[in-house]
């Protein structure tokens, strides 16, 4: 989909990137100054690189070799930034149609109404930016960005300027996106949590440079990562299809691929659908024996494939439990236990530590 | 208070005058203000004195030079006469030149920090959605920077309307030709007897001022409600 080999020297920050991306939803994840707005504004043509080459569904949009470099009109990308930048002198149908119908070349242009009806906007047409809230104007930077027909659609950190409760209200609606559009999606995050909600493929930029692609839930089981992916917050992403319910203790049960189950709560209504969780690694404890008559709902039987030891007398895991997962716990357990490779463990995951990604 | 034909003369010159020297000084004072908040190019302070000599030099000096360059003989002046028999010596044209370049700073002035306040990134936004610079300065900036579009035409307007020293030399002071307000005051000033005539003329004076501010505030304030009072 892109294919991006760049350099770029600001000062005494140094970036160098080569990425390849597929369509879906790739992540760029990294802490503050990694350069992931940056790397995205080259795409764009806002920033030009030093050397390189960028690509974008097979158009060459900068090449230093061949002298090419595309203005960031001409570029078809849509880009949502950390602000709205909505324009104050249009109103909200205004802004969603100021880049409609520039762009031709495409066969199923994006709708007017359909953006409007799945982020929620049919209410807003006439309002003017000013009179919107935080949330409401970020749904409309992103409608904006879609009705330009991008060829790809930039999200940087579009949740980093809101509270918690509008980050809720619109997680929901980049993840119908996904679904409803097929446009593919660079998004620029420094959240663990969003990333792992969204993202197919990730992306891990520090300082300039790129740590590792590949798709989310192998990136997050690598325990070398676990520094650049999450640090303290780092998890595992396990994507698993609801079997069961009991109405009793609306608990559901799930099953992984390989047969692993877990157990959380929810309603009957998911039977049959298939959920993205996490388990963050600091929310598994461990166990030699198995364990019985205690409150812990998920036991997974399974081994010990890899340790090392991570920050400040901590020593971090990888397990098989019918599915990789992470865990992490104290130095001192860890040599108690006597753990090696291949130790036969059980992995304890309360049901409440699990979050539905 | 009715006026008399001399009067009406002196006040449809002077009219004529500013809206003419607002007109032709609009464009380029947006170009240069573009220039001067947008672009870094080499000579661009020794543009920004240029465009603001007018307002530090003495006006008599500036009509001197208006002089040199615009007469018949002038550089430029000479050029004009060859190419399209436009002659500004000693005619309300000349006025038209003296005023708008006494005007030119006050207008550049408050159209540039009008662009300078003007939200780049929305530009920038702008652009990514696909439209052109030139649409993106039509559409998003031009819009944005009405209220100090208006208000460089009032102060230049305001500018032309009391310009004295530089028409004066430039092109004298000859009535239904080249004297405008200032110039019919000045002229009755020195007239005995006429403290009545002075009175009439300053009278009138404010309450042009007056008009054309009122005008301008009132131009702003819907322009600042289309934009939503958020600029």
């Amino acid at each position: 989909m892109f294919d991006i080999r760049v350099k770029k020297s600001l000062g005494r920050f140094h970036l160098s990137a080569d990425i390849k991306a597929e369509a879906g939803l790739t992540a760029l994840f990294g802490p503050s100054g990694a350069g992931k707005t940056l790397l995205a504004k080259m795409l764009a043509g806002l920033v030009t690189p030093d050397e390189g080459h960028i690509e974008l569904a097979g158009r060459t949009l900068f090449s230093s070799a061949k002298n090419i470099n595309i203005p960031v009109h001409q570029r078809h990308i849509g880009f949502v930034f950390q602000e709205h930048r909505l324009f104050p002198h249009y109103s909200v149908r205004g802004n969603l149609t100021y880049g409609n119908g520039r762009r031709a070349g495409k066969a199923t242009p994006v709708s007017f109404e359909k953006v409007a009806d799945i982020l929620g906007l049919a209410a807003l047409l006439d309002r003017e930016p000013a009179s919107l809230s935080g949330g409401e104007r970020q749904r409309v930077a992103i409608g904006r960005a879609l009705l330009s027909n991008p060829k790809i659609l930039i999200l940087d950190e579009p949740l980093s300027s809101l509270d918690d409760a509008r980050k809720r209200e619109i997680l929901p609606l980049i993840e119908a996106l996904k679904s409803e559009f097929d446009i593919p999606t660079l998004y620029i995050s420094h959240s663990i949590e969003e990333i792992t909600r969204l993202a197919d493929t990730l992306l891990l930029l520090d300082n300039g440079a790129m740590k590792a692609v590949g798709p989310t839930a192998d990136i997050l089981t690598r325990l070398d990562l676990i520094p650049y992916a999450g640090g303290y917050d780092a998890g595992t992403l396990i994507a698993a299809t609801v079997t069961a319910y009991e109405p009793a203790h609306h608990m559901l049960t799930l099953e992984t691929a390989g047969g692993g189950k877990l157990y959380i709560t929810g309603g009957a209504k998911e039977i049959g659908s298939s959920a993205r969780l996490r388990i963050r690694a600091r929310d598994v404890a461990l166990s030699k024996t198995e364990p019985k008559s205690m409150s812990i709902l998920n036991r997974f039987k399974g081994r010990l494939v890899d340790h090392c030891s991570g920050a400040e007398g901590m020593e971090e895991l990888l397990l098989d439990v019918g599915f990789p997962l992470t865990a992490r716990i104290t130095r001192k357990s860890f040599e108690d236990m006597k753990l090696t490779k291949d130790t036969p463990v059980w992995a304890l995951v309360k049901a409440v530590t699990i979050s539905r990604a | 208070m009715s006026m008399s034909p001399a009067e009406l003369d002196v006040i449809l010159l002077s009219l004529k005058v500013a809206l003419w020297c607002v007109g032709i000084s609009l464009l380029p004072a947006l170009f240069i203000a573009w220039l001067l908040a947008r672009r870094e190019f080499y000579g661009k302070t020794a543009l920004n004195v240029l465009v603001h000599l007018p307002i530090v030099l003495p006006p008599v000096v500036v009509g001197y030079f208006l002089l040199v360059l615009l007469g018949n003989r002038g550089v430029i002046g000479a050029w004009l006469l060859d190419h399209f028999g436009i002659s500004l010596i000693f005619n309300w044209k000349g006025v038209v030149a003296a005023t708008a370049v006494m005007a030119f700073p006050f207008i550049t002035r408050a159209i540039r920090q009008a662009i300078e306040a003007v939200d780049q990134n929305l530009e920038v936004a702008a652009l990514t959605l696909g439209r052109s610079p030139a649409m993106v300065f039509l559409t998003i900036t031009l819009p944005l920077i009405i209220p100090g579009i208006l208000a460089g035409i009032t102060l230049g307007f305001a500018r032309a309307l009391g310009e004295f020293g530089a028409t004066i030399t430039f092109v004298a002071n000859i009535p239904g030709e080249t004297q405008t307000l200032p110039l019919a005051i000045y002229t009755l000033l020195q007239t005995p007897d006429a403290e009545t005539a002075v009175w009439r003329l300053v009278i009138i004076s404010v309450v042009l001022a007056f008009a054309a501010i009122a005008l301008s505030e009132w131009l702003t304030r819907r322009s600042n409600r289309r934009l939503g009072g958020s600029v």
